[in-house]
């Protein structure tokens, strides 16, 4: 789960790392206020979404007046942010984020992730601060300083130590610097992170160690054991399918093709995509619905996934193994019925009492299209897409 | 004996009187799994299935003799059954549960570092559908009736892929040795490489079949271990070719971020390392079949 900038500094700063003074709002009457409530000259206005990137995208403003931030926040407010971690359809922005400007001299890159390799939690940092990690890791590798933390007793400070002088930072700010890397670790732990960053980490003219953006990432598994962080869900920032589904109990994620899919195993899911784009199609979205595929799991489904517009035919792919085809079969026939569909729809069922399954699906009445092998259920679907864009253009031809 | 199971194998399930846990524990027994007992703390002294429950697994273990363990306990909880398990003289751990958190799986691993290597547990999981010796053992969630016994090792992440796999395999009549299923979480007991190494020590396996997707290193990995060290055929597919970079598909590890983590760079690295890759998941049990045959003749 993924929460705002300005959460993130909150949380931070409790654990020791300084961040500059800012102030949050909803409307541009109260960024103006809370530029005056900060003091000061000089303030950057931040858009509040949840991705990276918002600088280029222009939700990121340098204001020397109030009016200044009222027009800049004008401009922000209701508006999608378009950047390159948000897709096409952008982000919307609904709060920013006042803060005082900061004059500095160094910027530098601070994360903190999950190592698969190691399976431990890994510091990467780099005294390129300001580019994205990416970017970073492509133009100066050399800069970037690794350490894998021991889980039994924590980010020592030797290894602080180390980052802090690898990345070259004065030696009159290492106390500082250790600080700011033990109270991110700390964090991290505590509240189950699965990501925090610093980027940049800035050295200010008056030698102070300043974090200017923040952003973490938090394991969905734990919120359970922090309700705190689980209050911080911001619902305007997710896809409102995708929530809704999450909501249900469903993995669903959007995508741009039209082949609507309905699979049970996140792995199997994927690799139905996969083969319908091997087939010749585009899949229109990614859906689990979980090892069980239950008659009410595939009726929800199925609204979940004509939900999207552009779906123009649905390929259902289960795998029933301790549930048995009969009974998935009963459920797609089931969920038809209740709410019937205007695409075609091809089912490919695999496993347990499979013949059984079938015959359902042919006796329903139901115009299923039904296919034994996954690829041949993959151009099936793409056969039908491609079938029926050709009635539409002939009905438009008319 | 095949890779961690056999007939012999004295299974313990830990959380036996949760709901679908004793579904899976009377389908574990239909199978002939040797199901000696059950853990569940504040139950002990009770039966099930036949079976005696038990408060903790050092009891369960030094009552049966259980070697063998499946975890069936909700995600808090999880974490803390499978060091039990490990403290408690289990050789052989499944963890079905899926959602537990990461930073619980990094204490795990960490706690089962302090048992010399000899004594130490191994642990396939969390958040997969077990692992099965076809006419053996059956140790998690899997419809056995797929799985013909034989000589194909299957290890995948996914639980129905392994699944379509399986099936693809029993409808050409070939069988499978031993099948694991290492899980789709970023954090996990075992990895492709650790279970390679079984099966190419393993005489009951002459061939592998490998399930990956988007990714993690662990496909990497298993790619250098499989140059180096493999005898035996190794054939692979790797799903989500078509899954959007910095997405998580379903499974909390199927997240693309870094080189040899796309499904391409995978394919391309296990090509490379002599690997036959199926090109789409309906043909996975034909690959094998020519393999088999071109090894054969």
């Amino acid at each position: 789960m993924d929460i705002h900038e300005y959460q993130a500094k909150e949380i931070l700063s409790k654990f020791g790392v300084t961040v500059p003074s800012g102030g949050l709002a909803y409307s541009p009457e109260q960024a103006a206020y809370r530029a005056r409530e900060l003091g000061g000259n000089r303030w950057i206005v931040k858009a509040q979404v949840h991705a990276g990137g918002r600088g280029k995208a222009g939700g990121v403003k340098l204001c020397s007046s109030e009016h200044e931030i009222q027009d800049a926040t004008n401009e922000m407010f209701g508006r999608k942010l378009v950047t390159h971690q948000t897709g096409p359809e952008g982000k919307g922005i609904y709060r920013v984020y006042v803060e005082n400007a900061v004059d500095f001299n160094r910027e530098i890159y601070l994360g903190f992730v999950l190592d698969r390799t190691s399976q431990r939690v890994m510091i990467v940092a780099s005294s390129e601060g300001g580019m994205e990690i990416e970017d970073i890791s492509a133009s100066k590798p050399e800069s970037i300083v690794r350490s894998t933390v021991e889980p039994a007793v924590g980010l020592q400070e030797f290894q602080a130590r180390e980052i802090a002088f690898a990345l070259g930072i004065p030696t009159s700010l290492t106390q500082q610097m250790v600080r700011t890397l033990q109270g991110c670790y700390r964090a991290f732990r505590e509240l189950d992170a699965t990501m925090v960053e610093i980027n940049p980490l800035v050295i200010t003219t008056d030698n102070r160690i300043l974090a200017l953006d923040a952003k973490m990432t938090f394991d969905g598994n734990a919120l359970f054991r922090h309700p705190q962080v689980a209050e911080l869900r911001d619902k305007s920032q997710e896809d409102p399918r995708e929530a809704r589904a999450a909501d249900r109990g469903l993995a669903y994620i959007g995508l741009a093709g039209n082949i609507g899919c309905i699979v049970n195993g996140a792995g199997l899911a994927m690799a139905t995509m996969d083969t319908i784009k091997l087939a010749g199609g585009e899949p229109a979205n990614f859906l689990d619905i979980g090892g069980g595929a239950t008659p009410e799991r595939v009726a929800k489904a199925f609204r979940l996934v004509m939900s999207d517009e552009n779906v123009q035919a649905i390929l259902v792919n289960i795998f029933a193994g301790i549930n048995r085809c009969d009974w998935v079969a009963e459920g797609v026939v089931q969920a038809l019925k209740a709410n019937p569909v205007d695409v075609p729809v091809i089912v490919r069922l695999a496993g347990t009492n499979v013949e059984e399954g079938q015959k359902i699906l042919a006796q329903s009445g139901l115009p299923i299209i039904r296919a034994g092998s996954l690829m041949e259920a993959a151009e099936r679907a793409v056969g039908a897409w491609k079938n029926d864009q050709k009635q539409n253009t002939k009905m438009r031809a008319i | 004996m095949s890779i961690f199971l056999d007939r012999t194998s004295r299974v313990i399930v830990q959380g036996i009187t949760g709901r679908m846990a004793q579904f899976h524990t009377q389908e574990m027994q239909a199978y002939g799994t040797n199901v000696v007992g059950g853990v569940v703390p504040g139950k002990g002294g009770e039966t099930i299935f036949g079976v005696p429950v038990f408060d903790t697994v050092k009891q369960a273990v030094e009552a049966t003799g259980a070697d063998t363990s499946l975890v069936f306990v909700p995600p808090p909880f999880a974490a803390d059954s499978i060091m039990e398990a490990a403290d408690g003289g289990i050789r052989y751990c499944v963890c079905i549960t899926d959602g537990i958190p990461a930073q619980d799986m990094i204490r795990v691993k960490r706690y089962m570092m302090r048992y010399p290597r000899e004594r130490r547990m191994v642990l396939t999981g969390p958040n997969c559908a077990g692992t099965i010796s076809p006419g053996k053992a059956m140790l998690g969630i899997m419809p056995g009736h797929i799985y013909l016994p034989g000589n194909v090792g299957i290890v995948g992440r996914s639980g129905t892929l392994g699944y379509e796999a399986a099936q693809q395999l029993k409808d050409r009549g070939i069988g499978v040795s031993t099948s694991v299923g290492i899980g789709g979480d970023p954090i996990n007991g075992s990895s492709f490489r650790d279970i390679l190494e079984r099966f190419e020590t393993d005489p009951e396996t002459h061939i592998v079949c490998m399930i990956g997707e988007i990714g993690g290193p662990q496909e990497a990995e298993a790619a250098a271990y499989i140059q180096e060290h493999m005898t035996k055929p190794v054939i692979a597919y790797i799903a989500g070719l078509t899954a959007p970079k910095g997405r998580t598909m379903g499974h909390a590890g199927a997240i693309i971020s870094a080189f040899g983590e796309s499904a391409s760079e995978k394919v391309e690295i296990l090509t490379a390392a002599g690997v036959t890759v199926a090109e789409n998941p309906s043909v996975i049990g034909e690959t094998i079949a020519r393999v088999m045959a071109r090894k054969a003749a």
